[in-house]
């Protein structure tokens, strides 16, 4: 059984107070509870405060470029399956720069699982508007405020009848850690958005704005309730709630290729009888 | 024997399935077949060709004269009818085209009115044109009939015979009714291969162990996805088509990292947004194939036609600096055994290769005897099962004296494989500081580079060995170019130094001194500004004055490029 101790990772260089950390301690202790070793799964990562991510914990790890996380995680799950593959990324990274790999992840159903440093802004960049900031709000790019829609990710998820579809926030560890067990035990895409705080550069976004909107989905909600999903992912602005907002059952897209069925790929022997092949060309 | 064989038409009418069949007739007759294709970017319509040469010697490309034209519209004779030769001759449907051309070497054909009466169908019009060019060559048409019934075998026995029928019909009028046809066609040996470079790539890749394909489709490297995609259930591949080429670049990556061999292909614009990614592969040392068929740009350019103007672009693709190898075959041969070496560097010093090839050599078709399938090599670099059990420690980015890591399939131990598109330490973690820095790009670029130098083969030199007169060229001008130095042989002293293996350039230079002891050094391209050239100039210092470019997005007949041959010799 893997303990506490074996999640120590290098010194995170991220501000103090910053929400990355309880993300942190929450995926630790959900790995520790679930019982994952930390060979028994990758962490894929982009660029941005929370593609350090992995880093800070112990875990195979591919931190590769901005927004890329995603194409990199289906690579690695369609050659081994019997690996568990997580994908961590900022808000920018994966709603901006990987906004199409993301859409395209959620198609295919691949079983990755998908958490979402959402802070509302870029961060290592220094406090650009990303995706999810709210309109209007003023940045040293945004002289003139916001234009654009707020990007409403669990929406779009759920439109794309994304197969797990979750908030939480960083500022309740406990909540965070049951949502990230959940998707880990889902079979097939999970995207859990997480909301948190960045100190240094989203003054709006702060603890105590989200807890003073955030409310954990009542204990009778149904998430396989599509349409009800859907009126839940539109809450934003006083009330913010968090939880698994969307759950469905979807065949997986490893699942679905024959040639994997039996065996992953990377058990498999590689295969040198050529000669037949040869024969197409006669 | 020597005859060409071009069948024009309008895209959809039908071209490739007659070109096709027809090619198939004669490798199987144990003839020697170069075919290459002409065709525009769109599904219906504006004027396409197929162009079939065969041989009882071994022929690598296009000749200009043509003996047959089999024209499915009036384009084809207004285009062509020139380039018939003394012995040429037309075949057409005077009732389809709307015309009748009162010549003795226009051979009229009633293709549509045999397809109904024989095949019971209009369809069959093709294949009753198959039969006509057999019957007006004087072959035996057993072979039509058992490529025929090879072609047609999945879909069933009626339309296998309404296609015997519509080809015999084709066979018999034109042996009765083409007075005029005087070919002589040698008798069959044994039956050939017959390749295209996209296919052979795909071969390759296959024999050389590839599990994992993500591509996004893109004219002309597609043939190699299809090929792939026919063969995944085979020889247990993934295949994947990818959203875009960026995320096509980063599975390939990502699969290999996971611990297979993984390739993607693409051409130009899909290459563009790949550059990101063999950046990421230089940084993580992940091995990586990418074939990127050329085609004229920029941007979208001549989608279906030919160029070599991205050799230099192929070189400075990813930014930073890390080694990457550029092969570029000039045959469909020289693509399985390149794909197979670029598998194996690939992997062996965990590096991108690429595989530059081009709309002519993607889509042309060679005929051989077979493949000498021992030379292909599979060496498993990755540390695997007890192997990497066996680890007291693992660091990823371990130094070593020769650059190379060891490669290890993350979840087969308790040890942690761990890589990062940031500088990064042994372990695989970021780091920030100077000294590791400047030990990690010595380990990936100088410890590496003078190792794969070493794996290089010099170019080929074909023709005369210690020659007057240089032919420099490169990837798939090959073909034309040795044909070029063959007919000029007999008057100079000739060779052709062709180049496959481009970057990096071999240890052994031996070879230079061919080129400052000729007395005219000619270099070949298929692009405006030389890029070879220049690419030789920075590696050697070398450079070359007399240049033959051609960017028009066609590919040069034997008989066009020994013309320029001749006018660059005439300036000596
Ligand atoms: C292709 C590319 N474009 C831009 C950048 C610069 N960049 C680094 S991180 C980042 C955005 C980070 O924001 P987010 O993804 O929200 O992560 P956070 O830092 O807030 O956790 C950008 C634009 C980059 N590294 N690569
Ligand atoms: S910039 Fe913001 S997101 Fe990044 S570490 Fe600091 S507080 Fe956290």
């Amino acid at each position: 059984m893997p303990a506490l101790e074996d999640y120590k990772g290098r010194k995170p260089a991220w501000c103090p107070g910053c929400g990355n950390f309880m993300i942190l301690k929450a995926f630790n202790e959900a790995m520790v509870e679930l019982g994952l070793n930390p060979h028994e799964f990758v962490i894929v990562s982009g660029i941005g405060q929370a593609g350090k991510f992995p880093h800070y914990t112990r875990c195979h790890t591919f931190n590769g470029l901005h927004g890329r996380t995603l194409p990199v995680a289906t690579g690695i799950k369609l050659v081994n399956h019997r690996l568990k593959v997580f994908a961590v990324a900022g808000d920018g990274d994966c709603y901006g720069e990987g906004g199409n790999h993301l859409i395209h992840a959620i198609r295919r159903n691949i079983d990755v699982k998908l958490f979402v440093h959402d802070n509302q802004i870029y961060g290592l960049t220094k406090g650009q508007a990303s995706p999810t900031t709210m309109k209007g709000v003023v940045t040293k790019t945004q002289p003139f405020g916001v234009f654009s829609e707020q990007f409403n990710p669990l929406a779009m998820a759920i439109a794309l009848n994304c197969s797990f579809v979750a908030r939480a926030f960083a500022g309740d560890i406990e909540h965070l850690k049951s949502v990230i067990k959940e998707a880990v035990n889902h079979k097939g895409f999970a995207l859990v958005d997480i909301l948190q705080p960045c100190v240094s550069f989203n003054k709006i976004n702060t603890f105590e704005w989200y807890r003073q909107r955030v409310y954990k989905l009542e204990k009778d909600y149904d998430p396989s309730d599509r349409t009800r999903a859907f009126e839940k992912a539109l809450e934003w602005g006083e009330r913010i709630p968090i939880g698994v907002i969307y759950k469905a059952e979807r065949l997986t897209f490893e699942e679905q290729i024959p040639v994997i069925r039996e065996k992953s790929l990377v058990e498999q022997n590689v295969q040198f009888n050529v000669k037949k092949l040869i024969e197409k060309f006669l | 024997m020597d005859y060409t064989i071009k069948i024009g038409g309008e895209a959809g009418q039908g071209i490739q399935t007659v070109g096709d069949i027809l090619s198939h007739i004669f490798a199987r007759a144990g003839y020697h077949v170069f075919t290459h294709q002409d065709y525009e970017s769109r599904i219906r319509g504006g004027h396409n060709f197929y162009q079939i040469r065969i041989s009882d010697k071994p022929v690598t490309a296009s000749r200009s004269k043509v003996d047959i034209i089999v024209a499915l519209d009036k384009e084809s004779i207004t285009e062509h009818e020139k380039e018939l030769s003394p012995q040429g001759h037309v075949l057409y449907d005077s009732t389809f085209l709307k015309e009748k051309y009162d010549k003795p070497h226009f051979l009229d054909v009633p293709l549509f009115e045999l397809a109904q009466t024989h095949g019971g169908s209009k369809i069959m019009a093709n294949t009753v044109a198959v039969g006509a060019v057999i019957g007006m060559l004087g072959m035996n048409p057993e072979i039509m009939y058992e490529t025929l019934r090879k072609t047609f075998k999945k879909k069933g026995e009626e339309v296998i015979d309404a296609n015997l029928k519509s080809s015999k019909a084709g066979y018999e009028y034109a042996r009765k009714q083409c007075l005029t046809c005087s070919f002589m066609v040698s008798g069959f040996a044994s039956p050939k291969l017959l390749i295209t470079g996209n296919e052979a790539i795909g071969f390759g890749a296959i024999a050389s162990g590839l599990k994992f394909y993500s591509a996004y489709p893109m004219t002309p490297s597609t043939g190699i996805f299809n090929f792939v995609a026919e063969n995944a259930r085979d020889f247990g591949i993934v295949v994947e088509q990818a959203e875009d080429e960026i995320a096509a670049v980063n599975m390939a990556i990502g699969a290999s990292f996971a611990g297979v061999r993984a390739m993607t292909g693409t051409s130009g614009g899909g290459f563009a947004l790949m550059v990101e990614g063999i950046s990421l592969a230089g940084m993580t040392e992940t091995p990586l194939v990418i074939a990127l068929a050329q085609r004229p740009g920029p941007a979208t350019g001549l989608p279906t036609r030919t160029e070599q103007a991205d050799l230099l672009f192929a070189l400075y693709a990813g930014h930073g600096e890390f080694p990457k190898v550029i092969f570029a075959p000039g045959s469909p041969e020289q693509a399985v055994y390149l794909t197979n070496k670029a598998f194996d560097l690939a992997e062996k010093y965990q590096i991108t290769a690429i595989i530059l090839t081009d709309q002519y050599l993607a889509d042309s078709q060679w005929s051989y005897e077979g493949f000498d399938l021992s030379k292909l090599k599979y060496n498993d670099y990755r540390l695997r099962g007890d192997k990497f059990r066996r680890l007291n420690y693992y660091a990823r980015h371990s130094f070593t004296e020769t650059g190379v890591s060891p490669l290890l399939v993350p979840g087969d131990s308790v040890h942690l494989v761990v890589t990062d598109s940031d500088e990064h330490d042994e372990e695989g973690h970021i780091i920030e500081d100077a000294e590791t820095r400047i030990k990690m790009v010595e380990k990936r670029l100088f410890r590496k580079m003078p190792l794969i130098k070493r794996e290089i083969e010099p170019p080929i030199l074909y023709g005369e060995s210690s020659p007057q007169i240089v032919l420099l060229c490169w990837g798939s001008m090959y073909g034309i170019v040795k044909e070029v130095v063959d007919k000029l042989s007999e008057k100079y002293k000739i060779a052709m130094l062709h180049f496959s293996e481009l970057y990096p350039m071999p240890e052994d230079m031996g070879w230079l001194e061919i080129l400052k002891n000729a007395k005219l050094c000619i270099n070949i391209e298929q692009n405006a500004t030389g890029q070879f050239a220049r690419l030789l100039k920075m590696e050697t210092g070398f450079s070359i004055e007399k240049h033959i470019n051609r960017f028009d997005g066609r590919a040069f007949t034997v008989d066009e490029l020994k013309e320029k041959v001749y006018a660059c010799i005439g300036r000596l």
